[in-house]
C-alpha cells in the first residue's frame, strides 16, 4: 500500500514537472523556415498524447468525411488538457495524423505567434517532439483558426480548420437532431429563407464570417469562422481540408478537387471583404487579407495610430524579405 | 519595429503562467497541504470528482489547490488527466443497496425498513458563522475530535447494509415498471459516451452518464425550474442515501467478481406520478392493462453531492416522461432532451464560453466589412426615402399652387 501511494505520487510529480516546466522552443514569426525537433518529448504521455486507439477511432471517422464531403461526421471527442472550444477538435485530428517526420505550422488569426496558436504548439510540442515551422510551403501539416494560409497548399499538405460550431443550420436550426434530418434531406429551403431576409433587411447577404457553402451540390458546409475572403480557395483546392469540432463532437472534410460554392442569390452573388484599394503598410499588398492593427509609437514624440496590416503573418514576412534582397541586388 | 503589435506570444504566454502561481503564493501565509484540502474541503474535492468524472480523491484535492479552489477548472484538470490513463476493464454492475451507508433519508415514509438515519447533514445547522473556526488550532482541533468520538457508540460489526425503500414501492405494485424501450436498452450494454458521440435521442445510460459528470448548478437550475413552474413532475424523495459502494471487476481469468475496493457516493430516488397518455383512448386501453402508479427518478453523484443528485433524478424522470411521450420540451426547458444534455456540461460550457477571450480580430474585421456595407445600405434607403418624400412635397407644393391660382381666376 506505501508502496503504491508513494508510486502514485511519483506520477503525480512528472505530471506536476511535465505542466509546470515546459520545455519550449522559440518559434516566432521572425525566426526563418524550419525549427530543429527538439526530441525532448515528454514520455509520461503517448505520442501525441492520444492513446492510439482513440488516435485510430478519429483517423476512421476522418476516412468516412472524406469519403462523404461536407457531411458531419460525429466521433467520440476525447477532453485534452486545452479547453473546450480552444481548439480541441482541430487539435485531435493534427493528433490523429501526426507522425514523428512531420513537420507542423500552428496558426491562429494567420499569426504564428498569437497567444493560442503557441499554447496549442506547445502540446504538440510537449508529446511529439515533431519540428515546426512558420512557413507555410515547409509545413506537412497546418492547423489553423480563422483563416486559411495566404500561400496556396500542395496535395502532399493537410490544413486543418478548429471549429467551433460544426453545423451551418445552427443558425436555423438549434436542435441537432432536426438538422440531421435536414441534412439527410437535403432539406435547406429555411436557410435560403434565412438568407433572403438578410438581404430585404439590410440589402445584401448579412453572413460575415462561417459563411456557408454546399459542397459537390450536396450537404451545405460551416466553413469555420474563416473570413469570406478564404472561402474561394476550398473550391477544386488541391490540398485536403479537414475540420475538427472538439465540444461539438464532429468531424468534416472537403477532399481535394471538391466544387465548394457559397449559396448566394444570382443577384445578389458571394462577396468578398476584399478591397483593392487598401495595402498592407508592411509588405505592400493588396492582394491578401488585411486586419486593423494599432500600432504603438516607435519613439515618445512619435503617436500610434491604426494601419491595416496582413494577418498571414508569415507570408508577409517572406514579401517584405523577397523586397529588401531585390533592393539589395539592385544596388 | 512597426510590427510590434503582433508578436511576443510565446513570452507573454509563460510569463501569464509565473504570475498565476506569484498570485496563489504572494499571501505570505503558510502553503496548503494537498492532505490538508482531501481531508478539510471534503466537499469540494467530491464536486471535482463528479464533474471531473474520475474516482480520485487525492488527485481532486491536488487540482483543486493547483486551481486555487475555482470548481471548473479543478474539474477541468481532471477530466483532462482521466483522458491519458488506458482503458483497462469495465466495472461490474454494482447496486446501491450493497452500500454502507452512512446516511439515509426518505421523505415518502414516515419510517422505512431499517429507519431513517441523518448522518454527517448541514440540513438542520442554523447558518450562523461560526466565529470560533477562526481560531482553531491542532490542539483545539484534537479536543474537538476526541470529544465527538466519546460520543461515538460502538460501531456495529455487521456491515450497515439498508433495503432499497423503492423496492418495498414495488413489492407494494404501486411502483412503474419502465417504458419498453427503457428496458430494451437496460438490456443492451449501456452506452460509452467516452468512446462515442452522443445523439438524439439518446438512451437511458448516456443521460444517467452525462448528467452524472454535469456541473452541479446546471442541473439545480433545470431541476428547479422544472419544480417551480416550467414542467409538471412533482417529484417526492423516494430515498437518498450516502455511503461506501463497493466497485467489483470480472476475475481475467475465472470471470469471478473480485471486489477491487470501494468509492463513497451518493444516490438518490425520486418518485412521481405516471401521467396518463395524452390519447383518451389510448389512456383507457392504459389504465385497463395498468393502474395508475409511480414512476422513477435516478441519481448518482461521486462523494457527497446532494442537491446535485437530487436534480439528476428529477431531471431523469422529467426526461423520461418527456421520451415516452415523444413530448421534448412539451413540459418546460428542462423537459427538451437535447437542451438539457448538451448544456449542462460543466467543461464544455466554461470552455467555450471562456473562449470568446481568444482573439477574433479576423472575425471582427470581416463583421465590421459587413456592418459597414448594411450602414451604405441604411443612409441609401434613408436617402430615397427623403428623396420621395421631397418630391411628394413639392409635388403638394405644385397642386395647391395650382388650386389657389385656379380659385383666383374664378
Amino acid at each position: 500500500m506505501e508502496a503504491e501511494t508513494m508510486q502514485e505520487d511519483r506520477l503525480n510529480d512528472l505530471i506536476r514537472q511535465s505542466l509546470d516546466q515546459p520545455v519550449i522552443a522559440t518559434t516566432s514569426a521572425n525566426v526563418e523556415g524550419q525549427e530543429k525537433a527538439t526530441d525532448e518529448r515528454e514520455l509520461l504521455y503517448n505520442f501525441a498524447f492520444i492513446d492510439e486507439d482513440s488516435k485510430r477511432e478519429i483517423r476512421r471517422k476522418l476516412l468516412k468525411a472524406v469519403a462523404l464531403p461536407g457531411h458531419l461526421v460525429p466521433f467520440a471527442s476525447r477532453d485534452l488538457p486545452i479547453a473546450r472550444g480552444w481548439g480541441t477538435g482541430g487539435l485531435q485530428v493534427t493528433m490523429s495524423l501526426v507522425e514523428p517526420r512531420d513537420i507542423l505550422k500552428v496558426i491562429d488569426q494567420g499569426d504564428d505567434d498569437s497567444v493560442n496558436a503557441v499554447n496549442l504548439r506547445r502540446l504538440v510540442e510537449k508529446t511529439t517532439g515533431i519540428s515546426f515551422t512558420t512557413d507555410t510551403t515547409q509545413a506537412s501539416l497546418v492547423q489553423t483558426r480563422h483563416r486559411v494560409p495566404e500561400e496556396p497548399m500542395r496535395a502532399d499538405q493537410i490544413l486543418v480548420l478548429q471549429v467551433p460550431m460544426a453545423d451551418a443550420l445552427r443558425a436555423v436550426e438549434p436542435v441537432v437532431e432536426r438538422a440531421t434530418e435536414m441534412h439527410a434531406e437535403a432539406d435547406y429551403g429555411r436557410m435560403w429563407v434565412y438568407m433572403y431576409e438578410s438581404v430585404v433587411r439590410s440589402g445584401d447577404v448579412e453572413i460575415s464570417s462561417q459563411y456557408p457553402v454546399l459542397v459537390e451540390n450536396r450537404y451545405v458546409m460551416d466553413t469555420s469562422p474563416i473570413p469570406r475572403y478564404d472561402v474561394p480557395r476550398l473550391d477544386q483546392a488541391e490540398t485536403l481540408y479537414l475540420f475538427g469540432a472538439g465540444r461539438e463532437k464532429r468531424v468534416y472534410a472537403i477532399p481535394p478537387y471538391t466544387t465548394v460554392v457559397p449559396l448566394q442569390f444570382e443577384d445578389y452573388p458571394f462577396k468578398t471583404e476584399h478591397n483593392a484599394a487598401q495595402r498592407c503598410e508592411r509588405c505592400g499588398s493588396n492582394d491578401t487579407f488585411l486586419t486593423h492593427v494599432f500600432v504603438d509609437p516607435k519613439g515618445p514624440e512619435a503617436q500610434g495610430r491604426w494601419m491595416y496590416l496582413c494577418s498571414d503573418t508569415s507570408f508577409c514576412q517572406k514579401r517584405v524579405q523577397a523586397r529588401e534582397l531585390s533592393e539589395t541586388m539592385e544596388k | 519595429m512597426a510590427y510590434v503589435a503582433v508578436k511576443g506570444g510565446t513570452k507573454a504566454v509563460l510569463n501569464a503562467e509565473q504570475l498565476v502561481d506569484y498570485f496563489r503564493l504572494k499571501g505570505g501565509s503558510e502553503p496548503i497541504s494537498v492532505r490538508q484540502i482531501q481531508d478539510q474541503m471534503r466537499l469540494a474535492v467530491d464536486r471535482a470528482m463528479g464533474e471531473g468524472a474520475i474516482y480520485a480523491p487525492e488527485l481532486a484535492a491536488l487540482a483543486l489547490k493547483q486551481s486555487e479552489g475555482d470548481a471548473l477548472e479543478a474539474s477541468f484538470l481532471l477530466r483532462a488527466y482521466r483522458s491519458t490513463i488506458a482503458r483497462v476493464d469495465y466495472s461490474l454492475p454494482t447496486e446501491g443497496v450493497r452500500m454502507r451507508t452512512l446516511r439515509r433519508i426518505s421523505a415518502t415514509f414516515k419510517d422505512i425498513p431499517g429507519g431513517q438515519m441523518l448522518g454527517p447533514t448541514r440540513d438542520y445547522n442554523l447558518r450562523l458563522l461560526n466565529t470560533l473556526l477562526r481560531t482553531e488550532s491542532s490542539e483545539s482541533a484534537q479536543e474537538r475530535l476526541a470529544e465527538i468520538e466519546k460520543l461515538i457508540e460502538e460501531v456495529p460489526d455487521e456491515v450497515q447494509i439498508f433495503p432499497k425503500v423503492i423496492e418495498s414501492m414495488r413489492a407494494q405494485g404501486i411502483l412503474a415498471e419502465p417504458p419498453a424501450q427503457d428496458r430494451a436498452e437496460a438490456d443492451a450494454e449501456p452506452y460509452d459516451i467516452t468512446r462515442r458521440a452522443l445523439t438524439f435521442p439518446a438512451p437511458r445510460s448516456a443521460r444517467l452518464q452525462v448528467l452524472s459528470q454535469a456541473d452541479a448548478g446546471s442541473l439545480m437550475t433545470f431541476a428547479y425550474s422544472s419544480v417551480r413552474g416550467y414542467g409538471d413532475v412533482h417529484p417526492t424523495l423516494g430515498e437518498l442515501r450516502y455511503g461506501y459502494l463497493p466497485i467489483e471487476v470480472a476475475h481475467p481469468l475465472t470471470g469471478e467478481p473480485v471486489e477491487i475496493g470501494e468509492i463513497l457516493a451518493t444516490e438518490c430516488e425520486m418518485v412521481s406520478r405516471v401521467e396518463a397518455a395524452e390519447d383518451e383512448q389510448d389512456a383507457a386501453q392504459k389504465r385497463e392493462a395498468t393502474p395508475p402508479k409511480f414512476g422513477l427518478g435516478y441519481g448518482f453523484g461521486f462523494g457527497h453531492c446532494e442537491v446535485k443528485v437530487m436534480s439528476m433524478s428529477m431531471l431523469d424522470r422529467v426526461l423520461s416522461v418527456a421520451k415516452e411521450n415523444s413530448g421534448h420540451g412539451a413540459q418546460g426547458p428542462a423537459s427538451n432532451e437535447e437542451f438539457v444534455l448538451l448544456h449542462t456540461d460543466g467543461i464544455e460550457a466554461s470552455g467555450f464560453t471562456a473562449h470568446y477571450k481568444l482573439p477574433h480580430y479576423v472575425t471582427f474585421q470581416a463583421n465590421i466589412s459587413v456592418l459597414e456595407r448594411s450602414r451604405e445600405h441604411q443612409v441609401a434607403q434613408f436617402a430615397a426615402t427623403v428623396e420621395q418624400r421631397q418630391q411628394a412635397e413639392s409635388k403638394l407644393q405644385d397642386l395647391l399652387k395650382t388650386a389657389a391660382s385656379n380659385e383666383g381666376e374664378e
